[in-house]
């Protein structure tokens, strides 16, 4: 009596729930959350939805955890930036091709009293020996993200061995770029992050940006269908659609014209690409 | 975004509570009748059955999402449904989540009831699934807070739902995926006014519902 | 079709060999061999602590003996549950409607929905709770609930209806009242097995009286020749009141 009552009620509430899903036109983009928490996905899916008619539904995770959403054939594309971790998945077979998209810059943020001295530096080799030097606070993603692995990299350029050398001065969070760009603001620490989640970024507290304009800090994104021939669900047309869409001219002159407080976040370069 | 009337505000406060009530209903309709069967039906191992479901109460969210993603992952043996990152998929951890709370408070209610109801259903003959039919209904008040502490839980919950659900902005975007992504982008003020709409209306539902119990309650005794 | 207590071969005589019930490490029940035939009001009185209220509830079937045997006669025997029922101290009210209440003992028994209606009007009836039929039961007074739990009981033609202190908890007029209720049940042909610490109610319902004194039957005796001439030592001390009830 009562339980049918509520089953019926509950029958009711689900319908909605079928309907979403029963809306078949749409692909699922693994990508960072750089891309989404800067607001660039909220600028230019309802262009591609308007010419297309394809929803794109965006499941923000660091390059890592995206890359291994997609190596389970949980999403149709993937949209990351770390070439070395892109080529490798490409390498076992869950990827088709690798497009080069757009780029944007890391910088390194940190408190403005400076303790390690590197502020209006070009050179960030020089600016992660000084932070290892003074054992200033230093917040690290740790969490195997295309920002991580482009700060790993940095610390091995400097030639630093993090693993080995780091102390309670290198906190490894393990948290995607904002939560880890507030921990870095409540400690005043120093941080890596790509520069369009900075622009966006509101609780900055006392930190700011010390270093940019290094070629080393050059962040490429690269989106890639991945492979229905190792993972047939994927819906390949909509999905490679999508991939035509943001290496187009219309795609990459939506990207050029993302502003977050007035500043371009992301530079189009499918056409000649850094890297 | 936290102005009233917000379409997009809306969209989320809507989804929140259309999960949260189907996980809630689905857990009852799950969660009662078994706990009242638990309650009344002495068996071998009922103890140490009691006593997982308890525990079970604790299951971290972030586990049970993790399970229900490797399940209804393309790659899992439920992928075939391809309900990963809908809101269906958010039901489905939100259940797991909430059906031993339901279960476990229910049993308790029922077994308390059960004290009092136990002579006189005897006597009358009830077979063992009207005795629990019966219980449930008369116990109804009670039960009815049972079902609010498992829509309050899934409501609050966020590890399981950011997992599964994908945190999908207009498909899957709830209060609490929304919180912690605010909250991520470091715009805490607004990750802030997110949490006290959720609060209020977690507060109002309570409240509302605690009002008509009170009023049954009244008029059955 | 449901038959009334009159159209059945009777279940009767109920037959209690040698039963015994332990709680506890205790003999509540220590050895009770009896047997209640159709016909007068069965009273079972006792101090406290007697045993009359795990009595009624073994001849019921709501407890079973721990040695012993409690026996249902005839060919019907089978349908021996369906063909009691029992009023309890406190009665246990479902949060409904007095009418559904007395309906839910017919649903439960098996009575198709659509005699369900009438018959339990006639049991709201008889206890003169007609008017109040549409008011949920818990808010009912405590007479006026234990009119309620005799009309749900009485509905269902029960061969035997055991009362286990019916009025204890009732002010002298609602268990007036009850005691009107019950003579009635009884001339409409039912067995009346009932507990009671009443002297007086004891006198006024009994026929006969079982009298029971740390979980033996000590006495058994007519109402009138009990009282009169109670035959042990323990009914003598038990009428003078020297002993705890």
């Amino acid at each position: 009596m009562v339980i049918l009552r509520w089953m019926g009620l509950a029958g009711a509430l689900m319908l909605p729930l079928g309907a979403v899903h029963a809306d078949n036109v749409f692909i699922t983009v693994a990508s960072t959350t750089s891309t989404e928490q800067s607001g660039l996905f909220a600028h230019l899916l309802p262009s591609f939805e308007k010419v297309s008619g394809v929803q794109v539904r965006v499941v923000a995770l660091g390059t890592g955890q995206a890359l291994d959403l997609a190596r389970r054939g949980d999403a149709d594309v993937v949209f990351v930036h770390a070439k070395s971790a892109e080529e490798k998945f490409l390498a076992e077979g869950h990827g088709v091709k690798r497009y080069p998209v757009m780029y944007n810059d890391f910088v390194l943020v940190g408190p403005k009293v400076d303790p390690a001295h590197i502020a209006g530096g070009k050179d960030i080799v020089a600016a992660f020996q000084k932070i290892r030097a003074t054992q200033a606070p230093f917040v690290s993603r740790g969490d195997r993200s295309g920002t991580h692995i482009a700060e790993l990299d940095l610390w091995q350029s400097a030639g630093i061995d993090i693993g080995a050398e780091k102390g309670v001065w290198y906190r490894d969070t393990g948290q995607g770029m904002g939560p880890a760009l507030n921990t870095a603001s409540s400690m005043n620490a120093y941080i890596l992050t790509d520069r369009g989640t900075w622009l966006a970024f509101r609780n900055r507290g006392d930190l700011a940006i010390l270093v940019q304009g290094d070629r080393r800090l050059f962040n490429q994104y690269g989106v890639m269908l991945v492979n229905p021939a190792t993972h047939p669900a994927v819906k390949k047309e909509m999905g490679q659609r999508f991939i035509d869409w943001l290496v187009s001219s219309e795609g990459q002159k939506a990207i050029a014209s993302y502003r977050v407080n007035g500043e371009q976040a992301f530079f189009p370069d499918a056409e000649q690409p850094g890297v | 975004m936290v102005t009233a009337g917000d379409p997009r505000l809306v969209q989320i406060v809507a989804l929140s509570l259309r999960v949260s009530l189907s996980a809630a209903f689905i857990a009852s309709a799950i969660g009662l009748p078994l706990g009242a069967l638990i309650a009344v039906t002495p068996f071998r191992g009922r103890r140490a059955v009691i006593v997982i479901l308890n525990a079970l109460m604790g299951l971290p969210p972030v586990v049970v999402g993790l399970l229900v993603y490797l399940l209804l992952s393309r790659a899992g043996p439920l992928g075939a449904f391809g309900i990963l990152f809908t809101p269906a998929a958010m039901v489905v951890a939100q259940v797991i989540l909430i059906a031993p709370i339901v279960t476990a408070l229910a049993r308790q209610i029922v077994a308390d009831g059960w004290e009092e109801y136990r002579e006189q259903l005897q006597s009358l003959g009830a077979t063992r699934a009207r005795l629990v039919a019966t219980l449930l209904w008369d116990l109804r008040h009670s039960l009815f807070t049972v079902l609010l502490a498992g829509f309050g839980r899934a409501a609050a919950e966020v590890g399981a739902v950011m997992i599964v659900g994908g945190n999908i902005d207009g498909v899957t975007r709830v209060m609490t995926t929304a919180i912690a992504l605010e909250t991520s982008k470091g715009d805490l003020p607004l990750a802030l006014a997110l949490g006290l709409i959720l609060i209020v209306i977690v507060l109002a539902l309570n409240a509302g519902a605690y009002a008509v119990k009170e009023t049954a309650q009244r008029r059955y005794g | 079709m449901k038959v009334g207590p009159s159209h059945a071969a009777s279940i009767l005589p109920l037959c209690l060999e040698a039963i015994f019930f332990q709680r506890g490490g205790r003999d509540i029940i220590d050895g009770i061999s009896a047997q209640i035939v159709a016909g007068p009001r069965t009273v079972i009185v006792g101090p406290n602590g007697a045993g009359k209220s795990v009595l009624l509830r073994l001849c019921h079937g709501l407890l079973q003996p721990t040695a012993g045997v409690v026996r249902w006669s005839g060919p019907d025997v089978r349908n021996a549950q369906q063909r009691q029922a029992m009023v309890f101290q406190r009665p246990v009210m479902l949060r409904r409607s007095a009418f559904a209440n007395v309906a839910y003992a017919l649903e439960v028994a098996g009575y198709p929905s659509r005699e369900r209606a009438a018959r339990a009007h006639e049991a709201l009836e008889l206890v003169g709770l007609a008017s109040l039929s549409g008011h949920p039961a818990r808010v009912l007074s405590g007479g006026e609930q234990q009119r309620l739990a005799l009309a749900r009981a009485w509905t269902l033609r029960p061969e035997v209806l055991f009362m286990d202190e019916p009025t204890a908890s009732l002010d002298p007029g609602a268990a007036q009242e009850i005691e009107r209720i019950i003579g009635a049940v009884h001339a409409a042909g039912t067995k009346i097995v009932m507990v009671t610490h009443n002297l007086g109610q004891a006198r006024r319902l009994g026929d006969e009286i079982l009298f029971l004194h740390q979980g033996r039957l000590i006495e058994r005796a007519p109402t009138d020749i009990f009282f009169t001439r109670p035959a042990s030592v323990e009914a003598v001390q038990f009428l003078k009141g020297e002993l705890p009830w």
